[in-house]
């Protein structure tokens, strides 16, 4: 008798599946798989043909247009400094809010009073619109705003940075307020990450004579791995997709030098080029998607050892 | 020598950790309150100084009134409630097939089901989607959207969480010959109330703060807060009146803070939870 035969007692795999088919009808799918079929999946079939078209509000008919859309987004050197711009802003989004996320949370890690209540006010930005968290930075970073004013105060003579108007910075000032937006959540993930070490472990590492320093790089940190690669991987792919914070504090300038692939999607939108907009639709599309390949493996991997 | 050095850390851990809550938090919080209580003349350039006279519940009233925020305030309650009820519900439905029906061709279903947790909606077409089908620009397709955008978000913590309860508990109320219907409301769905929870919270702070799609997909035609705040902001009626500006900024962030302070542990708890295992 092979090893593989059913024992007397279970169900031949044909009425296994037939009991599936009448327990769990695929018609409970149905319905919340019509609404994604409609207003996610068809939209995204339909970006690959009209990202070849002429479609624009200026004239009636749609033509096939071939590449000429990537190429003109191309030569005019948007494409290019558009991609790189919602490269750069993404990474650098996922560094400092991991950073000063972890720093946040071996900060207020013990459990008093003071730092409970901090750990809730640092999740207030979490809460909060991006939009009105945009308009406040835009005021306090006025060249007469109030943090020259700050500065002013602090150097003994008046100063007025302009801390929005700089080609090369602004970039990475957005990216630091939209940090300062989601760093409450990244502290909270590696708090809970903290938590779930083993007390006994930092103890034998004591005993070991172990530092502060060297106990928190060499035992808590590699065991932080899972918030790590939540953090890096939702802070990462969730700022591709970014908007609000720099259409509130720049729209994309100066000189277009912090346009998002999706602050140029809503201003040619709004010029009436569809065609421009919904390729540059396309190209964050495959940006995600092939950023999300060895992400998605990463979780998925994390899953299994769960 | 150890007991000094506990205590020499005890003092300085609190006064450093409110030292840069001040710094980073108490400015622009600090910011938002005085200039929402300042004139107009004197909020021009947005200082720290207090206002010389306060006028914030008149600010108050009127970015109530003028910007037509209790409108908005109701397209925001009504989108934010259909879309979260609606998409916890399809989700739950097609969560527990997806969790308890084994095969390659679920398996293909699951991964299709779960895209959205990261791909980008095609939101230029997705207006075309909606021209074609009558529901641009209304509160109806906005729903839609959503709904049709937190699927994916659903589907992936719920299908995660119905394999962990145990299909016995099912077998049980099968034997008495309940249908799958009664099944899944009766046993299943009040399981998953923990999960469930947590993908209310997630999904309410995308819903009741996005500005992005809203643009596209009612803009001008439905009002939320979020794209109320933008207009007011950024064309012309409170251009530079940083006052009333922020006198809006906390009106449409208290409704989520007062639910975030009083659900806060729960809220999390809820939060950390799918990360961190």
């Amino acid at each position: 008798m092979s090893a593989y035969a059913p024992s007397p007692g279970t169900k031949s795999p044909r009425r296994r599946r037939d009991a599936s088919r009448r327990n769990y009808p695929l018609g409970y799918v149905i319905p919340a798989l019509a609404v994604m079929l409609v207003f996610f999946i068809a939209p995204t079939v339909l970006n690959f043909f009209y990202a070849f078209t002429n479609w624009s509000s200026f004239h009636s008919n749609i033509d096939f247009a071939g590449l000429s859309n990537f190429s003109s987004l191309f030569q005019n050197g948007t494409l290019v400094a558009d991609l790189r711009t919602t490269l750069i802003y993404a990474i650098l989004v996922a560094i400092f809010q991991n950073l000063f996320g972890l720093a946040l949370a071996v900060l207020l890690e013990r459990d008093t009073a003071v730092n409970r209540i901090l750990r809730a006010a640092f999740f207030v930005p979490v809460v909060m619109s991006a939009l009105a968290v945009g308009y406040i930075f835009q005021a306090l970073l006025k060249p007469e705003g109030a943090l020259n004013g700050i500065i002013g105060t602090l150097v003994g003579h008046p100063v007025s940075i302009a801390w929005l108007g700089s080609t090369t910075w602004t970039l990475l000032v957005v990216t630091l307020i939209h940090a300062w937006k989601w760093v409450g959540l990244s502290m909270l993930i590696y708090l809970a990450g903290l938590k779930m070490i083993n007390v006994d472990l930092l103890e034998a590492a004591r005993i070991d004579g172990a530092g502060r320093w060297a106990s928190f790089w060499r035992i808590r940190f590699p065991l932080l791995a899972p918030a790590v690669t939540f953090n890096v991987a939702t802070a990462l792919l969730g700022s591709l997709n970014s908007f609000d914070i720099v259409q509130a504090t720049t729209e994309g300038g100066p000189g277009q030098s912090t346009e998002l692939l999706n602050v140029f999607i809503f201003r040619t939108f709004g010029q009436g080029l569809f065609a421009q907009a919904t390729t540059m639709s396309l190209v964050l599309f495959f940006t995600i998607a092939i950023l999300a390949f060895p992400v998605i493996w990463l979780l998925r991997r994390r899953e299994r050892v769960l | 020598m150890r007991t000094s050095r506990l205590t020499s850390t005890q003092w300085i851990q609190p006064i450093g950790a409110i030292a840069v809550a001040v710094v980073f938090l108490g400015v622009p919080f600090w910011l938002v309150v005085v200039t929402a209580g300042k004139s107009r003349a004197q909020a021009l350039n947005p200082d720290l100084s207090l206002p010389t006279h306060w006028e914030f519940f008149q600010n108050l009233t009127q970015a109530l009134s003028q910007g037509s925020m209790v409108a908005a305030f109701f397209g925001s309650l009504v989108i934010l409630v259909s879309a979260v009820l609606l998409v916890l519900l399809l989700g739950s439905f097609a969560s527990w097939i997806l969790a308890r029906r084994a095969g390659r061709g679920m398996a293909v279903l699951y991964a299709f089901s779960i895209s959205g947790i990261i791909l980008p909606p095609a939101i230029v077409t997705l207006v075309l989607v909606l021209k074609e089908i009558g529901l641009a620009g209304t509160i109806l397709g906005m729903i839609g959207v959503y709904v049709g955008m937190y699927s994916s978000t659903v589907i992936f913590f719920v299908t995660g969480f119905v394999r962990t309860i145990p299909a016995e508990l099912e077998e049980a109320a099968r034997i008495d010959g309940a249908g799958p219907f009664t099944v899944f409301t009766r046993i299943v769905l009040p399981l998953l109330q923990p999960t469930l929870a947590t993908a209310t919270i997630l999904i309410c702070l995308y819903v009741w703060n996005d500005v992005f799609y809203a643009l596209f997909v009612i803009g001008g035609r439905v009002n939320t807060l979020p794209l109320n705040l933008y207009q007011v902001a950024s064309s012309g009626l409170y251009l530079n009146n940083w006052n009333l500006i922020f006198a809006y900024v906390i009106l449409m962030t208290l409704p989520l803070l007062v639910t975030f302070i009083a659900a806060q542990r729960r809220i999390i708890s809820g939060i950390t939870s799918g990360a961190v295992k």
